[in-house]
C-alpha cells in the first residue's frame, strides 16, 4: 500500500505485511544478483531467510535480575527451484538483539579483512518529536525486525561470509548456539582496541588506499550523520505544516454553521483539509524506511574503518618485527667484531665491569643468531599475511564500493519517488479544496 | 452576486502597490458594485517613507488618486498622508455615518511583540493594510462620496492641518473607542430588535471563528517558514557528500538541486499567505471588533427609520463582501498550495527521469512507471 508507487513489483511472502520486506529483499536482491554474476555459492540463493515476528519477553539476565527483552522469530526455507506448489517446510527460531551482537563480533574478528555488514541501531537516534526513542516503541522494534533481517540477508549474500558455520549455526540451531561460539575462543583472537589505535599513530607506511579509504569513511560519516539530522528536522516541520491544517476542518465546520450560501463549501473544504493532515503519517514512515537505508551506510562506515585499522596494526606488527630483527643483527654483528657502533647499556657496563668471557660470548651469539632465524622467518610470514590480508581486503573493498553505489542511488531514486507521490497527493487534495472553495 | 470574479485577480489584485495604467485596467480588481456604472476613482498608496524631526520619527505613505469625476479638480493627486491622519478620516466617517460600517484601520501599536515597530515587515503589513482601507472607502457607495474623504485624498499637508483643526465633532473624535463606535452604529438597531439579535448572533460566533482563523493562519505561516528553514541547509548537505563520491555524485548533486528548487517554492507559498490570506482574515478579524455589540446600550438618541435601513443595506453589502473576500482568499490559498506541489512534481520528475536513463543503461526502461 504505502510503496505501491515505487517500481518494485515484489511478491509479499507473507500475507499480512507490507511493502517493506519486500522492499528490502526485491532491493537486496538487485544488488547483489546482477545477471552478469555468479552467485550459486551463495547461502541467499539457497535458501529463505526472514525474521518475521518480534516479541517481548521477560526473562532472568546473567545477575538473576528480571529485565524484559524483545526475541525476534527467524524462519528458514531451503528454496525450491521451479517446484510448484511445493512448499519445503520452514524451520524457526527465536534469537534476541545480543545473540546478533555476538554473532557479529565473532564474524569482525574471524573475518578481518571483510567489511562486516552492520546492525542496526542499538538504541533509537536521529529522532524527531513524533519518533518514539523507546526501544520497546513498537516503531522502532518493527523497523529493528526489518534492520536484523536486512541484515541475515546482506552476511547470507556475502561470498565468504555466508559459508562460516557459526553463521549457519545461528539460523538454524536453536539451543547451545552461544556455547558453540565461545567455544572458538573468538574473544581471544581479538585486537585490543588500544592496541590498534596505538597502531594508528605509530605505523610508518601503511598502504596509501587504507589511508585514503580510512579518510573517506570519516567523511561519510560524518556527511551522513549531518544528513540524518537535518532530516530529521525537516521532517519535524513537514509534519508541523500538514498537521495545523487539521485545525481548519473543526473552526470551518463551526464557521458553516452560520452561514447559509457559504455553508456547503467551507463544509467540504474542511473535510479536505483533514484528509491533508492526515496524510503526512503515511508520508514520513515511509521517509522512515529511507532514513533506514541511510543509517545503514552511516554503519557500514564504521566496518570500513575496522579493516583500515586491521591492515594498520599489521603493517605496525610487520615494521616492530623488521625493526627488532634489524636490532638483533646489529648486536650480533657488535658482539662477533668486538666493535661497539651504537650505545647500549650493556657495552657501557662491560666496559665498566670488564669484558666478558670468550666463551659468554660465543653464547650470546649463538643464542642471537638462533633469535635472528626465528625472527626471519616469523617476518617472512608476517609480510606474506600482509600482503594476503591486503588483497583478500582491497577485493572485499571493491565488491563492498560496488553495492554501496548501487544501493544508495537506489536510495536517493526511492526518495525521489516518494516526493513525487507526496506531491501528487497535495495536488489532488488542494484541487478537492479549491473547487469546494471556489462554491463558498 | 459578483459576476467579475476574475481567476487574474490572484495576480493583479488590490493590494499590488503600483499604480495600474489607466483605469480600465483596474476595472477586473475590484468588486461588483450596487451600482452598474464604471469605477471612477482609483487610490494606492505606496512608497512609505521616514520622516525624523527633533521630537519624533514618524512614517509618511504615498497616496495617489486618479479619478474622472467632476466634484474633483483634477484628474490626478499625489498626497502624502502618516497614520494619524488615516485615524482622523476614520474618525470623521464615524461621526459622519454612525449607521454605516465602516472599515477598520490597521492596529496602532504591535502587542505581539513579534515585529518590531517600523521593521520593514510591520510597514509593509500596515500599508496593505492602509491601501485596502481607502479602497474600502472608495468602493462603498455612501462613504466614498464624503467630503472629508475627498479633502484627505486631495489636501496639500498644510491645508489638511488647517481643515482638521476645525470645529468640534458630535462626538470626540481621537479618543474614540471601538466599543463607543459600536454602540453608535447600534444606535440605528435600538429599534429593530430581531435585526439587532440576528446581527449580533451571527457577528459573536463570526467573530470567534474569524479569531480562531487568524491564529490558524498565523501558525500555517511560521510552520512553513520553519519548515523553509531546514530547507535551506538540507538540499547542501547532499552536494558536499557529492565531494566526496565518484559514482554516485551526479545523483547526489541532483537530489541537492531538487531540495533547493523546492526550497524557492515553498518560500513563494509562505509570500502568498502573507500577501493575501493573511491581511484579509485580519482585516476581518478588526471587522468584528467594531460590529460586535456588548451589553451596553448607546447614549445617543434615536435615528430615524431610514437610518435603520442604511444600516441594513449596508450589513447586507458586508456580508456579500466578505463571502466574496472569504471565497477568493481560500481559493487563492489552494491556487499557490498547487502551484507548489506542481513545481515541486516537475523538479522530482525531471530527476527521475534523469536517474532512470542512466540507471538501466541498455536495460527495457519502458518498466519503470
Amino acid at each position: 500500500m504505502l510503496l505501491k508507487d515505487l517500481s518494485y513489483g515484489g511478491n509479499d511472502q507473507r500475507g499480512g505485511r507490507v511493502g517493506s520486506l519486500c522492499f528490502v529483499w526485491q532491493m537486496l536482491h538487485e544488488s547483489l544478483f546482477p545477471s552478469s554474476e555468479k552467485m550459486e555459492d551463495c547461502l541467499a540463493k539457497k535458501m529463505e531467510i526472514t525474521v518475521s515476528e518480534a516479541e517481548k519477553r521477560t526473562g532472568r539476565n546473567a545477575m538473576n535480575m528480571q529485565e524484559t527483552y524483545t526475541a525476534y522469530l527467524i524462519e528458514t526455507r531451503a528454496v525450491e527451484s521451479q517446484n510448484e506448489g511445493q512448499c519445503s517446510p520452514v524451520d524457526s527460531l527465536w534469537r534476541r538483539y545480543s545473540e546478533f551482537e555476538l554473532l557479529r563480533n565473532y564474524l569482525l574478528v574471524t573475518f578481518p579483512h571483510i567489511v562486516v555488514p552492520p546492525l542496526p541501531e542499538k538504541r533509537a537516534d536521529f529522532v524527531w518529536h513524533k519518533l518514539s526513542a523507546d526501544n520497546m516503541d513498537p516503531d522502532f522494534v518493527e523497523r529493528r525486525r526489518i534492520g536484523l533481517e536486512n541484515f541475515l540477508l546482506r552476511v547470507a549474500s556475502h561470498p565468504v561470509l555466508c559459508q562460516d558455520k557459526i553463521f549457519y549455526s545461528f539460523l538454524t540451531q536453536e539451543g547451545g548456539w552461544k556455547e558453540m561460539v565461545n567455544e572458538t575462543g573468538f574473544q581471544l583472537k581479538a585486537d585490543s582496541r588500544l592496541k590498534a589505535l596505538n597502531a594508528t599513530f605509530r605505523v610508518k607506511n601503511p598502504d596509501k588506499r587504507f589511508t585514503e579509504l580510512k579518510h573517506y569513511s570519516d567523511e561519510l560519516q560524518s556527511v551522513i550523520s549531518h544528513l540524518l539530522r537535518v532530516r530529521a528536522r525537516v521532517a519535524d516541520r513537514l509534519y508541523g505544516v500538514y498537521k495545523v491544517h487539521g485545525n481548519y476542518g473543526r473552526v470551518f465546520s463551526e464557521w458553516s454553521a452560520i452561514e447559509k450560501e457559504m455553508g456547503d463549501g467551507l463544509q467540504s473544504a474542511g473535510h479536505h483539509m483533514d484528509v491533508y493532515a492526515a496524510s503526512i503519517d503515511d508520508i514520513l514512515e515511509e521517509e522512515e524506511h529511507y532514513a533506514d537505508q541511510l543509517k545503514e551506510y552511516l554503519f557500514y562506515a564504521e566496518a570500513l574503518r575496522a579493516v583500515c585499522r586491521k591492515h594498520e596494526l599489521m603493517q605496525y606488527d610487520l615494521e616492530m618485527a623488521a625493526q627488532d630483527l634489524t636490532s638483533k643483527k646489529q648486536q650480533c654483528e657488535e658482539l662477533a667484531t668486538g666493535t661497539v657502533r651504537t650505545f647500549s647499556l650493556k657495552g657501557m657496563t662491560s666496559k665498566l665491569f670488564g669484558q666478558e668471557t670468550p666463551e659468554q660470548r660465543e653464547a650470546k651469539i649463538k643464542v642471537l643468531e638462533e633469535q635472528i632465524q626465528e625472527g626471519e622467518e616469523q617476518l617472512k610470514s608476517k609480510n606474506l599475511e600482509g600482503r594476503d590480508f591486503v588483497k583478500s581486503a582491497w577485493a572485499d573493498i571493491e565488491r563492498f564500493k560496488e553495492q554501496k553505489n548501487h544501493d544508495l542511488k537506489e536510495a536517493l531514486i526511492s526518495y525521489a519517488v516518494m516526493q513525487i507521490s507526496m506531491c501528487k497527493k497535495g495536488i489532488q487534495v488542494w484541487t478537492n479544496a479549491k473547487e469546494c472553495f471556489s462554491k463558498m | 452576486m459578483s459576476c467579475l470574479q476574475d481567476t487574474s485577480l490572484a495576480e493583479a489584485n488590490s493590494f499590488s502597490p503600483s499604480m495600474p495604467i489607466s483605469p480600465s485596467s483596474m476595472i477586473n480588481q475590484y468588486k461588483f458594485e450596487d451600482e452598474p456604472e464604471l469605477k471612477d476613482l482609483f487610490v494606492t498608496v505606496d512608497d512609505p517613507e521616514s520622516h525624523i524631526t527633533a521630537i519624533e520619527t514618524f512614517i509618511t505613505y504615498r497616496v495617489v488618486t486618479k479619478t474622472s469625476r467632476g466634484e474633483f479638480d483634477s484628474c490626478e493627486y499625489e498626497v502624502r498622508r502618516r497614520y494619524q491622519d488615516f485615524l482622523w478620516l476614520k474618525s470623521k466617517l464615524e461621526e459622519a455615518h454612525p449607521t454605516l460600517i465602516i472599515p477598520p484601520l490597521p492596529e496602532k501599536f504591535v502587542m505581539k511583540g513579534m515585529v518590531e515597530r517600523f521593521s520593514d515587515e510591520f510597514i509593509e503589513t500596515r500599508r496593505k493594510a492602509l491601501h485596502k482601507f481607502l479602497n474600502r472607502i472608495a468602493d462603498h457607495p455612501t462613504l466614498t462620496f464624503n467630503e472629508d474623504f475627498k479633502i484627505f485624498l486631495t489636501a496639500q499637508a498644510w491645508e489638511l492641518s488647517s481643515h482638521k483643526k476645525q470645529g468640534p465633532g458630535l462626538l470626540s473624535r481621537m479618543g474614540q473607542t471601538v466599543r463607543a463606535v459600536a454602540s453608535s452604529v447600534r444606535g440605528g438597531v435600538k429599534n429593530r430588535p430581531e435585526m439587532f439579535a440576528e446581527m449580533n448572533e451571527y457577528m459573536e460566533t463570526f467573530s470567534h471563528k474569524i479569531n480562531i482563523l487568524d491564529k490558524i493562519a498565523h501558525r500555517i505561516y511560521k510552520e512553513e517558514r520553519e519548515y523553509f528553514n531546514e530547507m535551506k541547509e538540507y538540499g547542501p548537505i547532499h552536494t558536499l557528500w557529492s565531494a566526496s563520491e565518484e559514482d554516485i555524485a551526479d545523483s547526489l548533486k541532483g537530489v541537492a538541486s531538487c531540495i533547493d528548487k523546492c526550497c524557492k517554492a515553498t518560500e513563494k507559498r509562505m509570500a502568498g499567505l502573507s500577501e493575501n490570506l493573511l491581511p484579509i482574515i485580519h482585516e476581518y478579524v478588526l471587522y468584528s471588533e467594531i460590529l460586535m455589540f456588548s451589553e451596553e446600550i448607546g447614549k445617543l438618541e434615536d435615528k430615524v427609520e431610514c437610518a435603520n435601513n442604511a444600516l441594513k443595506a449596508d450589513w447586507d453589502r458586508w456580508k456579500q463582501n466578505m463571502q466574496y473576500d472569504m471565497r477568493s482568499a481560500f481559493t487563492n490559498v489552494a491556487d499557490n498550495n498547487l502551484r507548489y506541489y506542481e513545481e515541486c512534481l516537475a523538479t522530482w520528475e525531471s530527476f527521475l527521469a534523469s536517474q532512470t536513463v542512466d540507471h538501466h543503461g541498455e536495460e527495457d526502461s519502458e518498466d519503470r512507471p
